[in-house]
């Protein structure tokens, strides 16, 4: 750090008891040195040191990819993680479920007006490591401050970009009917534990969050089952919306059953209280995959033996349907449909 | 999970579908009526039909409390959000019933009305106690399952002396919808309302835990109509079908009891003692779809007044008519069923309810159109046929 420049500052963050003030966003002279203190130092790499209002990086060959996607999670901070590695996870994962490898990310941050400084290191220090260990940089940030009671302390948004290796064409609209569905471990983790601390719900749980990078486990995936059709990881709405989602881009049904759908039995026994299906609760570390029949088992094999994946399972197959309706048949013996879901389950989980 | 998994076994399941068969009587229909939007919701998520022999029928009632709720009485929570400027708590499910003019409370809430969801009376009780310059008015609904919380709310707002907090009670009595869905399947010619055959009625769940079983020993002795009580998982909705099919066959009309590990016959006195100290039984209420039913209801009695909302506020009822293609009413008496509705799945799906049935998920309509509604593409057989043909 430029030592002539630092000694201009009238004094350095106060990491303790200090607060997001709206100086924090004039774009002068205490924004410079929210970025210096704390954005450089927990990104650290050339292109934020360059201090340029964009990154400039070399483009590889073959097709980039683009997500992104914005963070509002409450509470900031859960078990299993927080709003700083969930933005880093969800948007890594956006990128993944094309089947690329990511490569950057940009990040948005709008703070409120009095958040504590000491819970903003905490977060930007989640979303470095989170980074860091998804072998991923954080190239060009922008933040802003609301006043008061405008914002509820921090919403990151976040944007990646990756590229995708040759010869893999993942996209929602490839399902085919025979095709085999994949689910790559237990479902609602991350929606659970995110209620258990709701102010109006607050009940007690060993839960924790299943945020995660899936890039690592994508990998491995395409590049011993290329034939991939359809990837995507069931966050918002669960992994009913997503099977539902890719029926309706695809224009096929699904038949799956529900028997082998892994739910640890505390997210059982939370849903089963709120009275919701764990089918629609929210995940952030889980994905969905769609392959052709042949190349099913091998591809569960491949999930089974990544960490992430341990509990992989086939869950059930397309068919062909102009009603584009998910089937499942319940551990019970009947059969029912799994609908998209009706309104809101709960707001503000990702 | 223990105390739930052992309720949803397949093989169990399996093992009591080929009881009932071999116990039903191919030369006869079972029209069996359960009660409760508990029941509708288990028979539709776990696919009971699907373990039925097809002359077992199932006729969905109108236990569902959001589904009998009158539009008017939605018309007066509206009004008291939004012109007596009142903190309006109520239960998330009551938020999207349709009211007149298409309105709702969640409508209203967007507008600026305060109108929360909350997950019980107490939570309404804290409000109140949190903002003190505010009047907080919690808009009770429910069956007896409900009513017992309220209760308790109403008392420890007079215990803590607060001046802000009054329910609007809109509490209705099992029995008494029984009693009228029973008495509209006269015949024609008498006058009443067409209603379904009932060969037999899947008694209510957590209601019977509350007040027992002897408050429907009425319909065996005076309708000659066999109840079995039963308990919401899927396995006590087969078992309590094998009973009332047994009982069917006998020739008998007796109430029995499936859900022996939570009903007895006198249920649970403490809750009942609560609900006297506080409520009076109401002259005549007003049901959605079944029309108005004497002492069908409760209001809060005088020495509780003060926390009555209705004697707080000047809010005048004024009974509204269901949409026209709407035929909430003869599902709820079990005449018609969802998929008979002309509005069912085209101008009324769970995200745009028209009639109260497409709102909870306990509700006939809702329940068909989340769970069911690819049957009605699949099996167009003889067995799709109308219940009441």
């Amino acid at each position: 750090m430029d030592d002539t420049r630092k000694r201009s500052y009238l004094r350095p963050l106060d990491w303790r008891q200090g607060r997001v003030d709206m100086t924090h966003g004039s774009g002068g002279r205490a924004s410079a040195q929210l970025v210096e203190e704390l954005f450089l130092r927990a990104f650290d790499n050339d292109w934020l040191r360059s201090l340029n209002d964009q990154a400039c990086f070399l483009v590889s060959s073959g097709r980039m990819v683009a997500a992104t996607d914005s963070h509002v999670v409450s509470p900031l901070f859960f078990p299993g993680g927080d709003i700083g590695c969930l933005s880093v996870h969800g948007t890594i994962n956006d990128v993944a479920m094309a089947g690329a490898k990511p490569l950057y990310l940009t990040a948005g941050f709008i703070l409120e007006e009095g958040f504590p400084l000491s819970d903003l290191r905490r977060i930007v220090d989640s979303m470095a490591a989170a980074a860091r260990e998804a072998d991923v940089a954080v190239i060009a940030g922008d933040t802003k401050v609301v006043e008061q009671g405008k914002g509820d302390g921090v919403f990151i948004t976040t944007t990646g970009i990756g590229v995708v290796p040759e010869g893999v064409h993942i996209s929602g609209d490839r399902a085919r009917p025979g095709d085999r569905i994949l689910l790559s471990g237990t479902i609602g983790d991350h929606g659970v534990a995110i209620m258990s601390l709701r102010e109006d719900l607050r009940f007690g749980t060993t839960v924790a969050s299943d945020t995660a990078a899936l890039h690592g486990l994508v990998a491995t995936m395409v590049e011993m089952v290329p034939d991939i059709h359809c990837l995507r990881d069931p966050t918002r709405g669960g992994l009913a919306t997503t099977l539902n989602e890719i029926a309706q881009q695809s224009g096929v049904g699904m038949r799956i059953r529900e028997a082998p759908i892994p739910v640890l039995s505390q997210v059982k026994a939370a849903c089963e209280f709120l009275g919701l299906d764990p089918l629609y609760v929210a995940n952030e570390g889980k994905l969905v995959a769609i392959c052709p029949p042949e190349v099913a088992e091998r591809l569960l094999a491949v999930m089974r033996a990544h960490p992430l994946g341990a509990d992989a399972a086939i869950i059930g197959e397309v068919v062909d349907d102009n009603h584009h309706f998910v089937e499942m048949e319940t551990a019970f013996g009947g059969w029912r449909m799994v609908d998209w879901l009706t309104g809101e389950q709960l707001p503000r989980i990702c | 999970m223990k105390y739930v998994d052992e309720f949803r076994d397949g093989t169990l399941a399996c093992g009591l579908a080929r009881a009932i068969a071999a116990e039903v009587r191919p030369s006869r229909d079972y029209h069996l009526m359960e009660f409760c939007g508990g029941h509708t919701h288990a028979v539709s998520r776990y696919g009971i039909q699907d373990l039925l022999p097809p002359n077992v029928r199932l006729i969905h009632g109108p236990g569902c409390p959001v589904c009998v709720l009158p539009i008017g009485r939605i018309d007066s929570a509206i009004a008291l959000a939004q012109e007596h400027d009142v903190i309006l708590c109520t239960y998330g499910d009551v938020l999207r019933v349709p009211a007149s003019e298409r309105r709702s409370l969640l409508q209203a809430k967007a507008a600026g009305a305060d109108v929360r969801m909350v997950y019980s009376s107490l939570d309404a009780l804290r409000i109140a106690q949190e903002t003190p310059d505010r009047e907080v008015v919690f808009f009770a609904i429910g069956f007896e399952t409900t009513t017992p919380p309220t209760a308790a709310a109403v008392r420890q707002a007079k215990a803590l002396g607060l001046k802000n907090f009054t329910a609007f009670c809109n509490h209705v009595l099992t029995p008494a919808a029984i009693r009228g869905i029973l008495d509209s399947t006269a015949p024609e010619g008498t006058g009443r309302a067409k209603g379904a055959r009932l060969d037999g009625i899947i008694g209510p769940s957590h209601v019977s835990t509350v007040i027992g079983s002897r408050p429907y020993e009425f319909v065996a002795e005076q309708y000659q109509r066999p109840v079995v009580i039963a308990g919401f998982e899927p396995l006590d909705v087969m078992q309590s079908i094998l009973m009332l099919i047994r009982q069917i066959n006998a020739g008998r009309a007796e109430v029995e009891n499936e859900f022996t590990r939570a009903v007895n016959r006198d249920g649970n006195h403490k809750a009942q003692t609560l609900v006297a100290e506080v409520f009076d039984l109401r002259p005549a209420f007003e049901w959605r779809g079944l029309g108005v039913i004497p002492y069908s209801a409760l209001c809060i009695n005088a020495a509780y007044g003060d926390f009555d909302t209705e004697r707080r506020f000047p809010i005048p009822y004024r009974a509204v008519a269901d949409h026209k293609g709407c035929e909430c009413g003869a599902i709820l008496r079990g005449v018609k069923k969802p998929q008979d509705c002309r509005l069912f799945g085209t101008a009324c799906i769970p995200e745009n309810p028209v009639g109260s049935c497409m709102v909870s998920s306990e509700g006939a309509c809702a329940a068909h159109y989340t769970y069911g509604r690819y049957r009605d593409y699949r099996d167009a057989g003889p067995t799709r046929k109308a219940v009441n043909d």
